[in-house]
């Protein structure tokens, strides 16, 4: 299976080639459970350290070992961190996937490769390092059954040499990397230096790629999109979580037990939260809903198939109008639909989970800061709207190490909305859970447990009254119905607003969400410098839409909504929401393979809409 | 001035200073003669008996007729009819927020054995504290006298279909699982059931109740094995129950000779009376073995079937603090700066 695509563009090979610094991506390929992430990290690092901009996609399959998996390193110099189409350099450890890597590759690219596989007979444009992996690996490890595990380090050694990487800060990286297992480390290291020297023995720099030192990461932290909306969920004060295992959702809960572990258990020993891993997703999402509805701030994580299982239980939170978070990390297709890969293909399905008439909040990041930032963002708003909310992060996102400024301390208090206490009741003499009494939709509840004896109301679905009283009456319904509509419209002023990148007047326009958001900066270059065309951009952050993005959409002749899945899912929402005579401006750009959006695919086809 | 009329009766007030009225709910609008209706009955005066302020209750309920009855008694007490087969999910994300609620969920025998036997089997594996009634009726009632999976083999419908599928015995699964307190009752043995109630209240974990409560419409006909008349004539009770509450100063004499006295997490005492010689309700594994004899010789046991006063409940497995998730305060709940700082340090 091909991960790279054969890239269009031709160039010679030539060993007195101008470098090219700080600008290409290396590809690591190898099998699935080898230990290569270590290895794949400490490269990462390095580069990282050496202040040069860089991202890391990991590119596996769904099994515990054996089946082909591929790192993709990208140095950038102008910061640029989406996936990148072409690859420059291949570390071919994979007998498996070599040849089919290699041919891949475009004119000029550069490959290390274990010796024994001979890939140098495969091409003759390409520029072809090899190095004995078996052979160096028992020099340094003589322990025959510890080799498998540092033998991906050598190539780290290797690269370094070759890319003009700084040994010591390797070294760095790879300390980081093993933390306390020292011994892990110095062996480790003693691959690394071993790769190191054998390219300095044995290989001649021919291909154009280097690194040099910059600053642009300084103070910058790595981390995943999973691990930020964990350390998010902590800091918005969650107390109770549950879960059932799904990739890629699984290691955002696994981080958060990891930190609230070390950060949220009080003086006296004792946990200040609860998590557990519930049966299913039908009972994760109960969990969430029984603890919002006694008052918990609580949430779940889950993907694709763990949100067709809540449907039903969303569309009653819906209803019975109570909070909690849902994190829906995005992959493709049902059942064993590449569970391993990204897409934003639960949008729509998101929007109006449910059966009958419902419609969901959805807050969408685009970096591991708003992973962070919006974990905050989106308790604050299920607590002020009474109705759950989704934070639609992808596989990409959640999965991949990302570079990132230091997160920024929560600004805004905890706020736990319309809440009675016994004082209230006791002042009021009682209350009608749903009456809309400030205009916007949304009424005052308490909480179970209150003493008081007008405390108590019924949760229970749609059929009832301003009381919560059971009621079939047809006005009773419809009443509840366009309260809870104009709900949701009120909720348009309150959910995060667009982040309109770029509004210069331009012709055209173009709306991202998510992780195609490190696309659009890149395309919005190649569309400047290589075809002229400029264009106005617009992230969205959430969903119901904002006069912001209205206003962006009427502004604009010609916009482009870039979605990364097949249906043009945004699109549709869109188009939904907008009227009649603005539906003809939107046009849908669409991004469906498995892998992370690049910025080549979005550029050739706004150039192609446009005719061009 | 009014000297001469005479006093009104105070109305009887329990311990905490409330009438039996203040634990009753709306009008049922179940049928007339429903069992349901008589546990909600009993509901009422034990939870009244026992002093339960009902502002600490949580009723929880999936879908059916008895899902329903939550809105028939204590009107005061926070309420949840949820999703068919999602009342266990429910009420162990509210009891996690607040583990100072008195839980009980209401159920019914196609609410927990078919749509809702994932929960059900979960939740009985953690020891929540939870009081879980299942009325059972064997059949589907809302949709018009379906079988349900606790359905005995062999029974008919009135529309004359046989059941050939075995019951799923809930009773069974509840003990081997892990739920603490399991017992069986029939709607109309009104003193085993008041009486198993009150010591249900003072339990610490899950209490399973599997009730046969026979539905008037759709299964009290001839050839039901669920009915009025079925109960009286196959009904197997293993003891009789007293239950004296820790706040009562009274103590009643009772011979251990003939009586197992358990003495429940409250301090209350559970004096089982033993109608069957050797039967011990906290020997699991006479329990289960009890209860497959009683199926081959077509009896419903019926009574405290299984008894376990020491597990830890999921809240202490969870090693939570005392103040509820719910009320936690911010200062409890967002870390500091320098915790914030100390975690951007490590992915520096």
């Amino acid at each position: 299976m091909a991960t790279t695509e054969i890239a269009v563009h031709g160039s010679a090979t030539s060993a007195d080639r101008q470098p090219i610094v700080n600008d290409f991506s290396i590809q690591v390929a190898t099998a699935n459970g080898s230990g290569s992430q270590s290895a794949n990290t400490v490269l990462l690092r390095t580069i990282f350290q050496m202040g040069v901009p860089v991202s890391g996609k990991n590119l596996f399959p769904s099994n515990i070992a054996g089946l082909p998996t591929w790192y993709t390193i990208r140095a950038s110099k102008r910061g640029y961190i989406a996936r990148k189409k072409e690859i420059d350099f291949v570390v071919a450890m994979n007998p498996e996937t070599a040849r089919e890597d290699v041919m891949s590759l475009a004119p000029g690219a550069a490959v290390l490769y274990d010796e024994p596989l001979k890939l140098n007979e495969l091409r003759s444009d390409l520029v072809f390092y090899s190095a004995p992996f078996d052979k160096l690996v028992a020099t340094v490890c003589p322990e025959a059954k510890l080799r498998k595990l540092v033998r991906n380090m050598i190539y780290v050694g290797v690269m370094a040499q070759l890319l003009n990487l700084d040994m010591a800060e390797v070294e760095k990286a790879l300390r980081k990397q093993f933390a306390k297992k020292i011994k892990a480390a110095d062996m480790n290291w003693n691959a690394a230096k071993a790769g190191y020297d054998y390219a300095v023995a044995s290989l001649i720099k021919s291909d154009p790629f280097i690194v040099e030192r910059m600053n642009k990461t300084a103070g910058m932290i790595i981390v995943d999109g999973n691990s930020a909306a964990a350390m998010g969920s902590m800091f918005a004060g969650v107390t109770v979580v549950t879960w059932y295992p799904i990739t890629p959702s699984s290691s955002l809960v696994e981080s958060l037990i990891d930190y609230m572990k070390v950060y949220r258990i009080n003086a006296e020993g004792k946990a200040t939260f609860a998590i557990v891993q519930a049966e299913d997703e039908l009972a994760a999402v109960g969990m969430v809903l029984g603890a919002g509805w006694a008052g918990a701030r609580s949430m779940t994580a889950t993907a694709g198939p763990g949100i067709s299982l809540m449907a039903e239980f969303a569309g009653l939170g819906y209803y019975v109008e109570i909070p909690g978070v849902i994190w829906d990390i995005q992959r493709v297709g049902p059942s064993t639909g590449l569970p391993t890969r990204t897409s934003q293909g639960d949008i729509e399905f998101v929007a109006k989970l449910s059966h009958g008439d419902t419609v969901h909040p959805m807050l969408i990041p685009s970096s591991v800061s708003e992973c962070f930032s919006m974990a905050s963002e989106a308790f604050n708003l299920t607590d002020h709207l009474q109705t759950p909310v989704f934070v639609m992060s992808d596989l990409d996102l959640g999965m991949n190490n990302w570079m990132s400024d230091p997160f920024e301390y929560p600004t805004e208090p905890i706020n736990r909305g319309k809440v009675l206490s016994k004082e209230d009741l006791d002042r009021l003499g009682g209350f009608a859970r749903y009456k809309d009494v400030d205009g916007d939709g949304i009424g005052y509840r308490t909480l179970p447990g209150i003493d008081h004896p007008q405390g108590a109301w019924f949760a229970r679905g749609s059929g009832h009254n301003e009381k919560a009283q059971y009621s079939e009456r047809p006005d009773d319904y419809k009443n509840n119905l366009d309260r809870l509509r104009h709900k949701f419209e009120r909720a348009r002023e309150v959910v995060p607003k667009p982040e309109v990148m770029r509004n210069e007047g331009h012709e055209i326009g173009v709306i991202a969400y998510g992780t195609s958001h490190h696309a659009l900066v890149e395309a919005l270059d190649q569309l400047q410098t290589d075809h002229g065309v400029k264009v106005d951009y617009l992230r969205l952050k959430a969903y119901p839409f904002t006069a912001e993005v209205h206003d962006f959409i009427a502004t604009h002749p010609r916009v482009y909504i870039v979605d990364q899945n097949r249906d043009g899912q945004m699109f549709n929402l869109l188009k939904l929401d907008m009227p009649a005579e603005e539906v003809v401006r939107l046009r849908s750009v669409r991004h469906y393979n498995g892998l992370p959006i690049d910025a080549r695919s979005v550029t050739d086809d706004i150039i192609a809409q446009e005719g061009k | 001035m009014a000297a001469t009329t005479t006093p009104q009766p105070q109305p009887k007030t329990n311990r905490i200073g409330l009438t039996v009225l203040d634990y009753r709910g709306s009008k049922t609008t179940l049928c007339a003669g429903c069992g349901h209706n008589a546990i909600s009955e009993r509901i009422i005066d034990a939870f009244y008996e026992m002093g339960t302020p009902p502002e600490r209750v949580i009723k929880t309920s999936g879908i059916g007729c008895s899902s329903k009855s939550p809105a028939y008694f204590m009107s005061r007490s926070h309420s949840f009819n949820s999703v068919h087969g999602r009342m266990p999910s429910v009420t162990t994300g509210a009891v996690l927020a607040n583990h100072r609620l008195v839980a009980l969920g209401v159920s019914g025998d196609g609410d927990t054995a078919s749509i809702g036997i994932g929960q059900f089997v979960h939740l009985m594996r953690r020891n929540l504290p939870i009081i879980y009634i299942i009325e059972d009726n064997g059949v589907y009632g809302l949709t018009k006298g379906q079988f349900s999976a606790t359905a005995d083999l062999g029974s008919k419908l009135k529309t004359g279909v046989i059941n050939d599928l075995p019951p799923i015995d809930t009773c069974a699964l509840a003990i081997s699982l892990g739920a603490t307190f399991v017992g069986r009752s029939f709607s109309g043995d009104k003193r085993q059931l008041h009486t198993m109630l009150k010591a249900a209240l003072a339990h610490r974990g899950t209490v399973m109740i599997d009730v046969v409560s026979p539905c008037v419409t759709f299964n009290d006909h001839e050839g039901s094995t669920k009915s009025f008349k079925f109960m009286k004539d196959h009904e197997e009770p293993l003891h009789d129950l007293n239950f004296v509450p820790s706040f009562h100063e009274i103590d009643v004499e009772y011979d251990p000779g003939a009586t197992i006295n358990v003495t429940m997490h409250d301090g209350s005492s559970l004096r089982m009376h033993k109608l069957e010689e050797d039967y011990d309700p906290t020997d699991k594994i006479r329990a289960l073995t009890r209860l497959a004899q009683s199926q081959q010789a077509d009896e419903v046991l019926t009574g405290v079937l299984y008894l376990n006063t020491q597990a830890p409940d999921f809240i202490e497995m969870l090693n939570m603090t005392d103040e509820p998730l719910a009320s936690l305060p911010e200062s409890v709940t967002r870390p500091s700066r320098q915790v914030l700082e100390a975690c951007m340090e490590e992915l520096r």
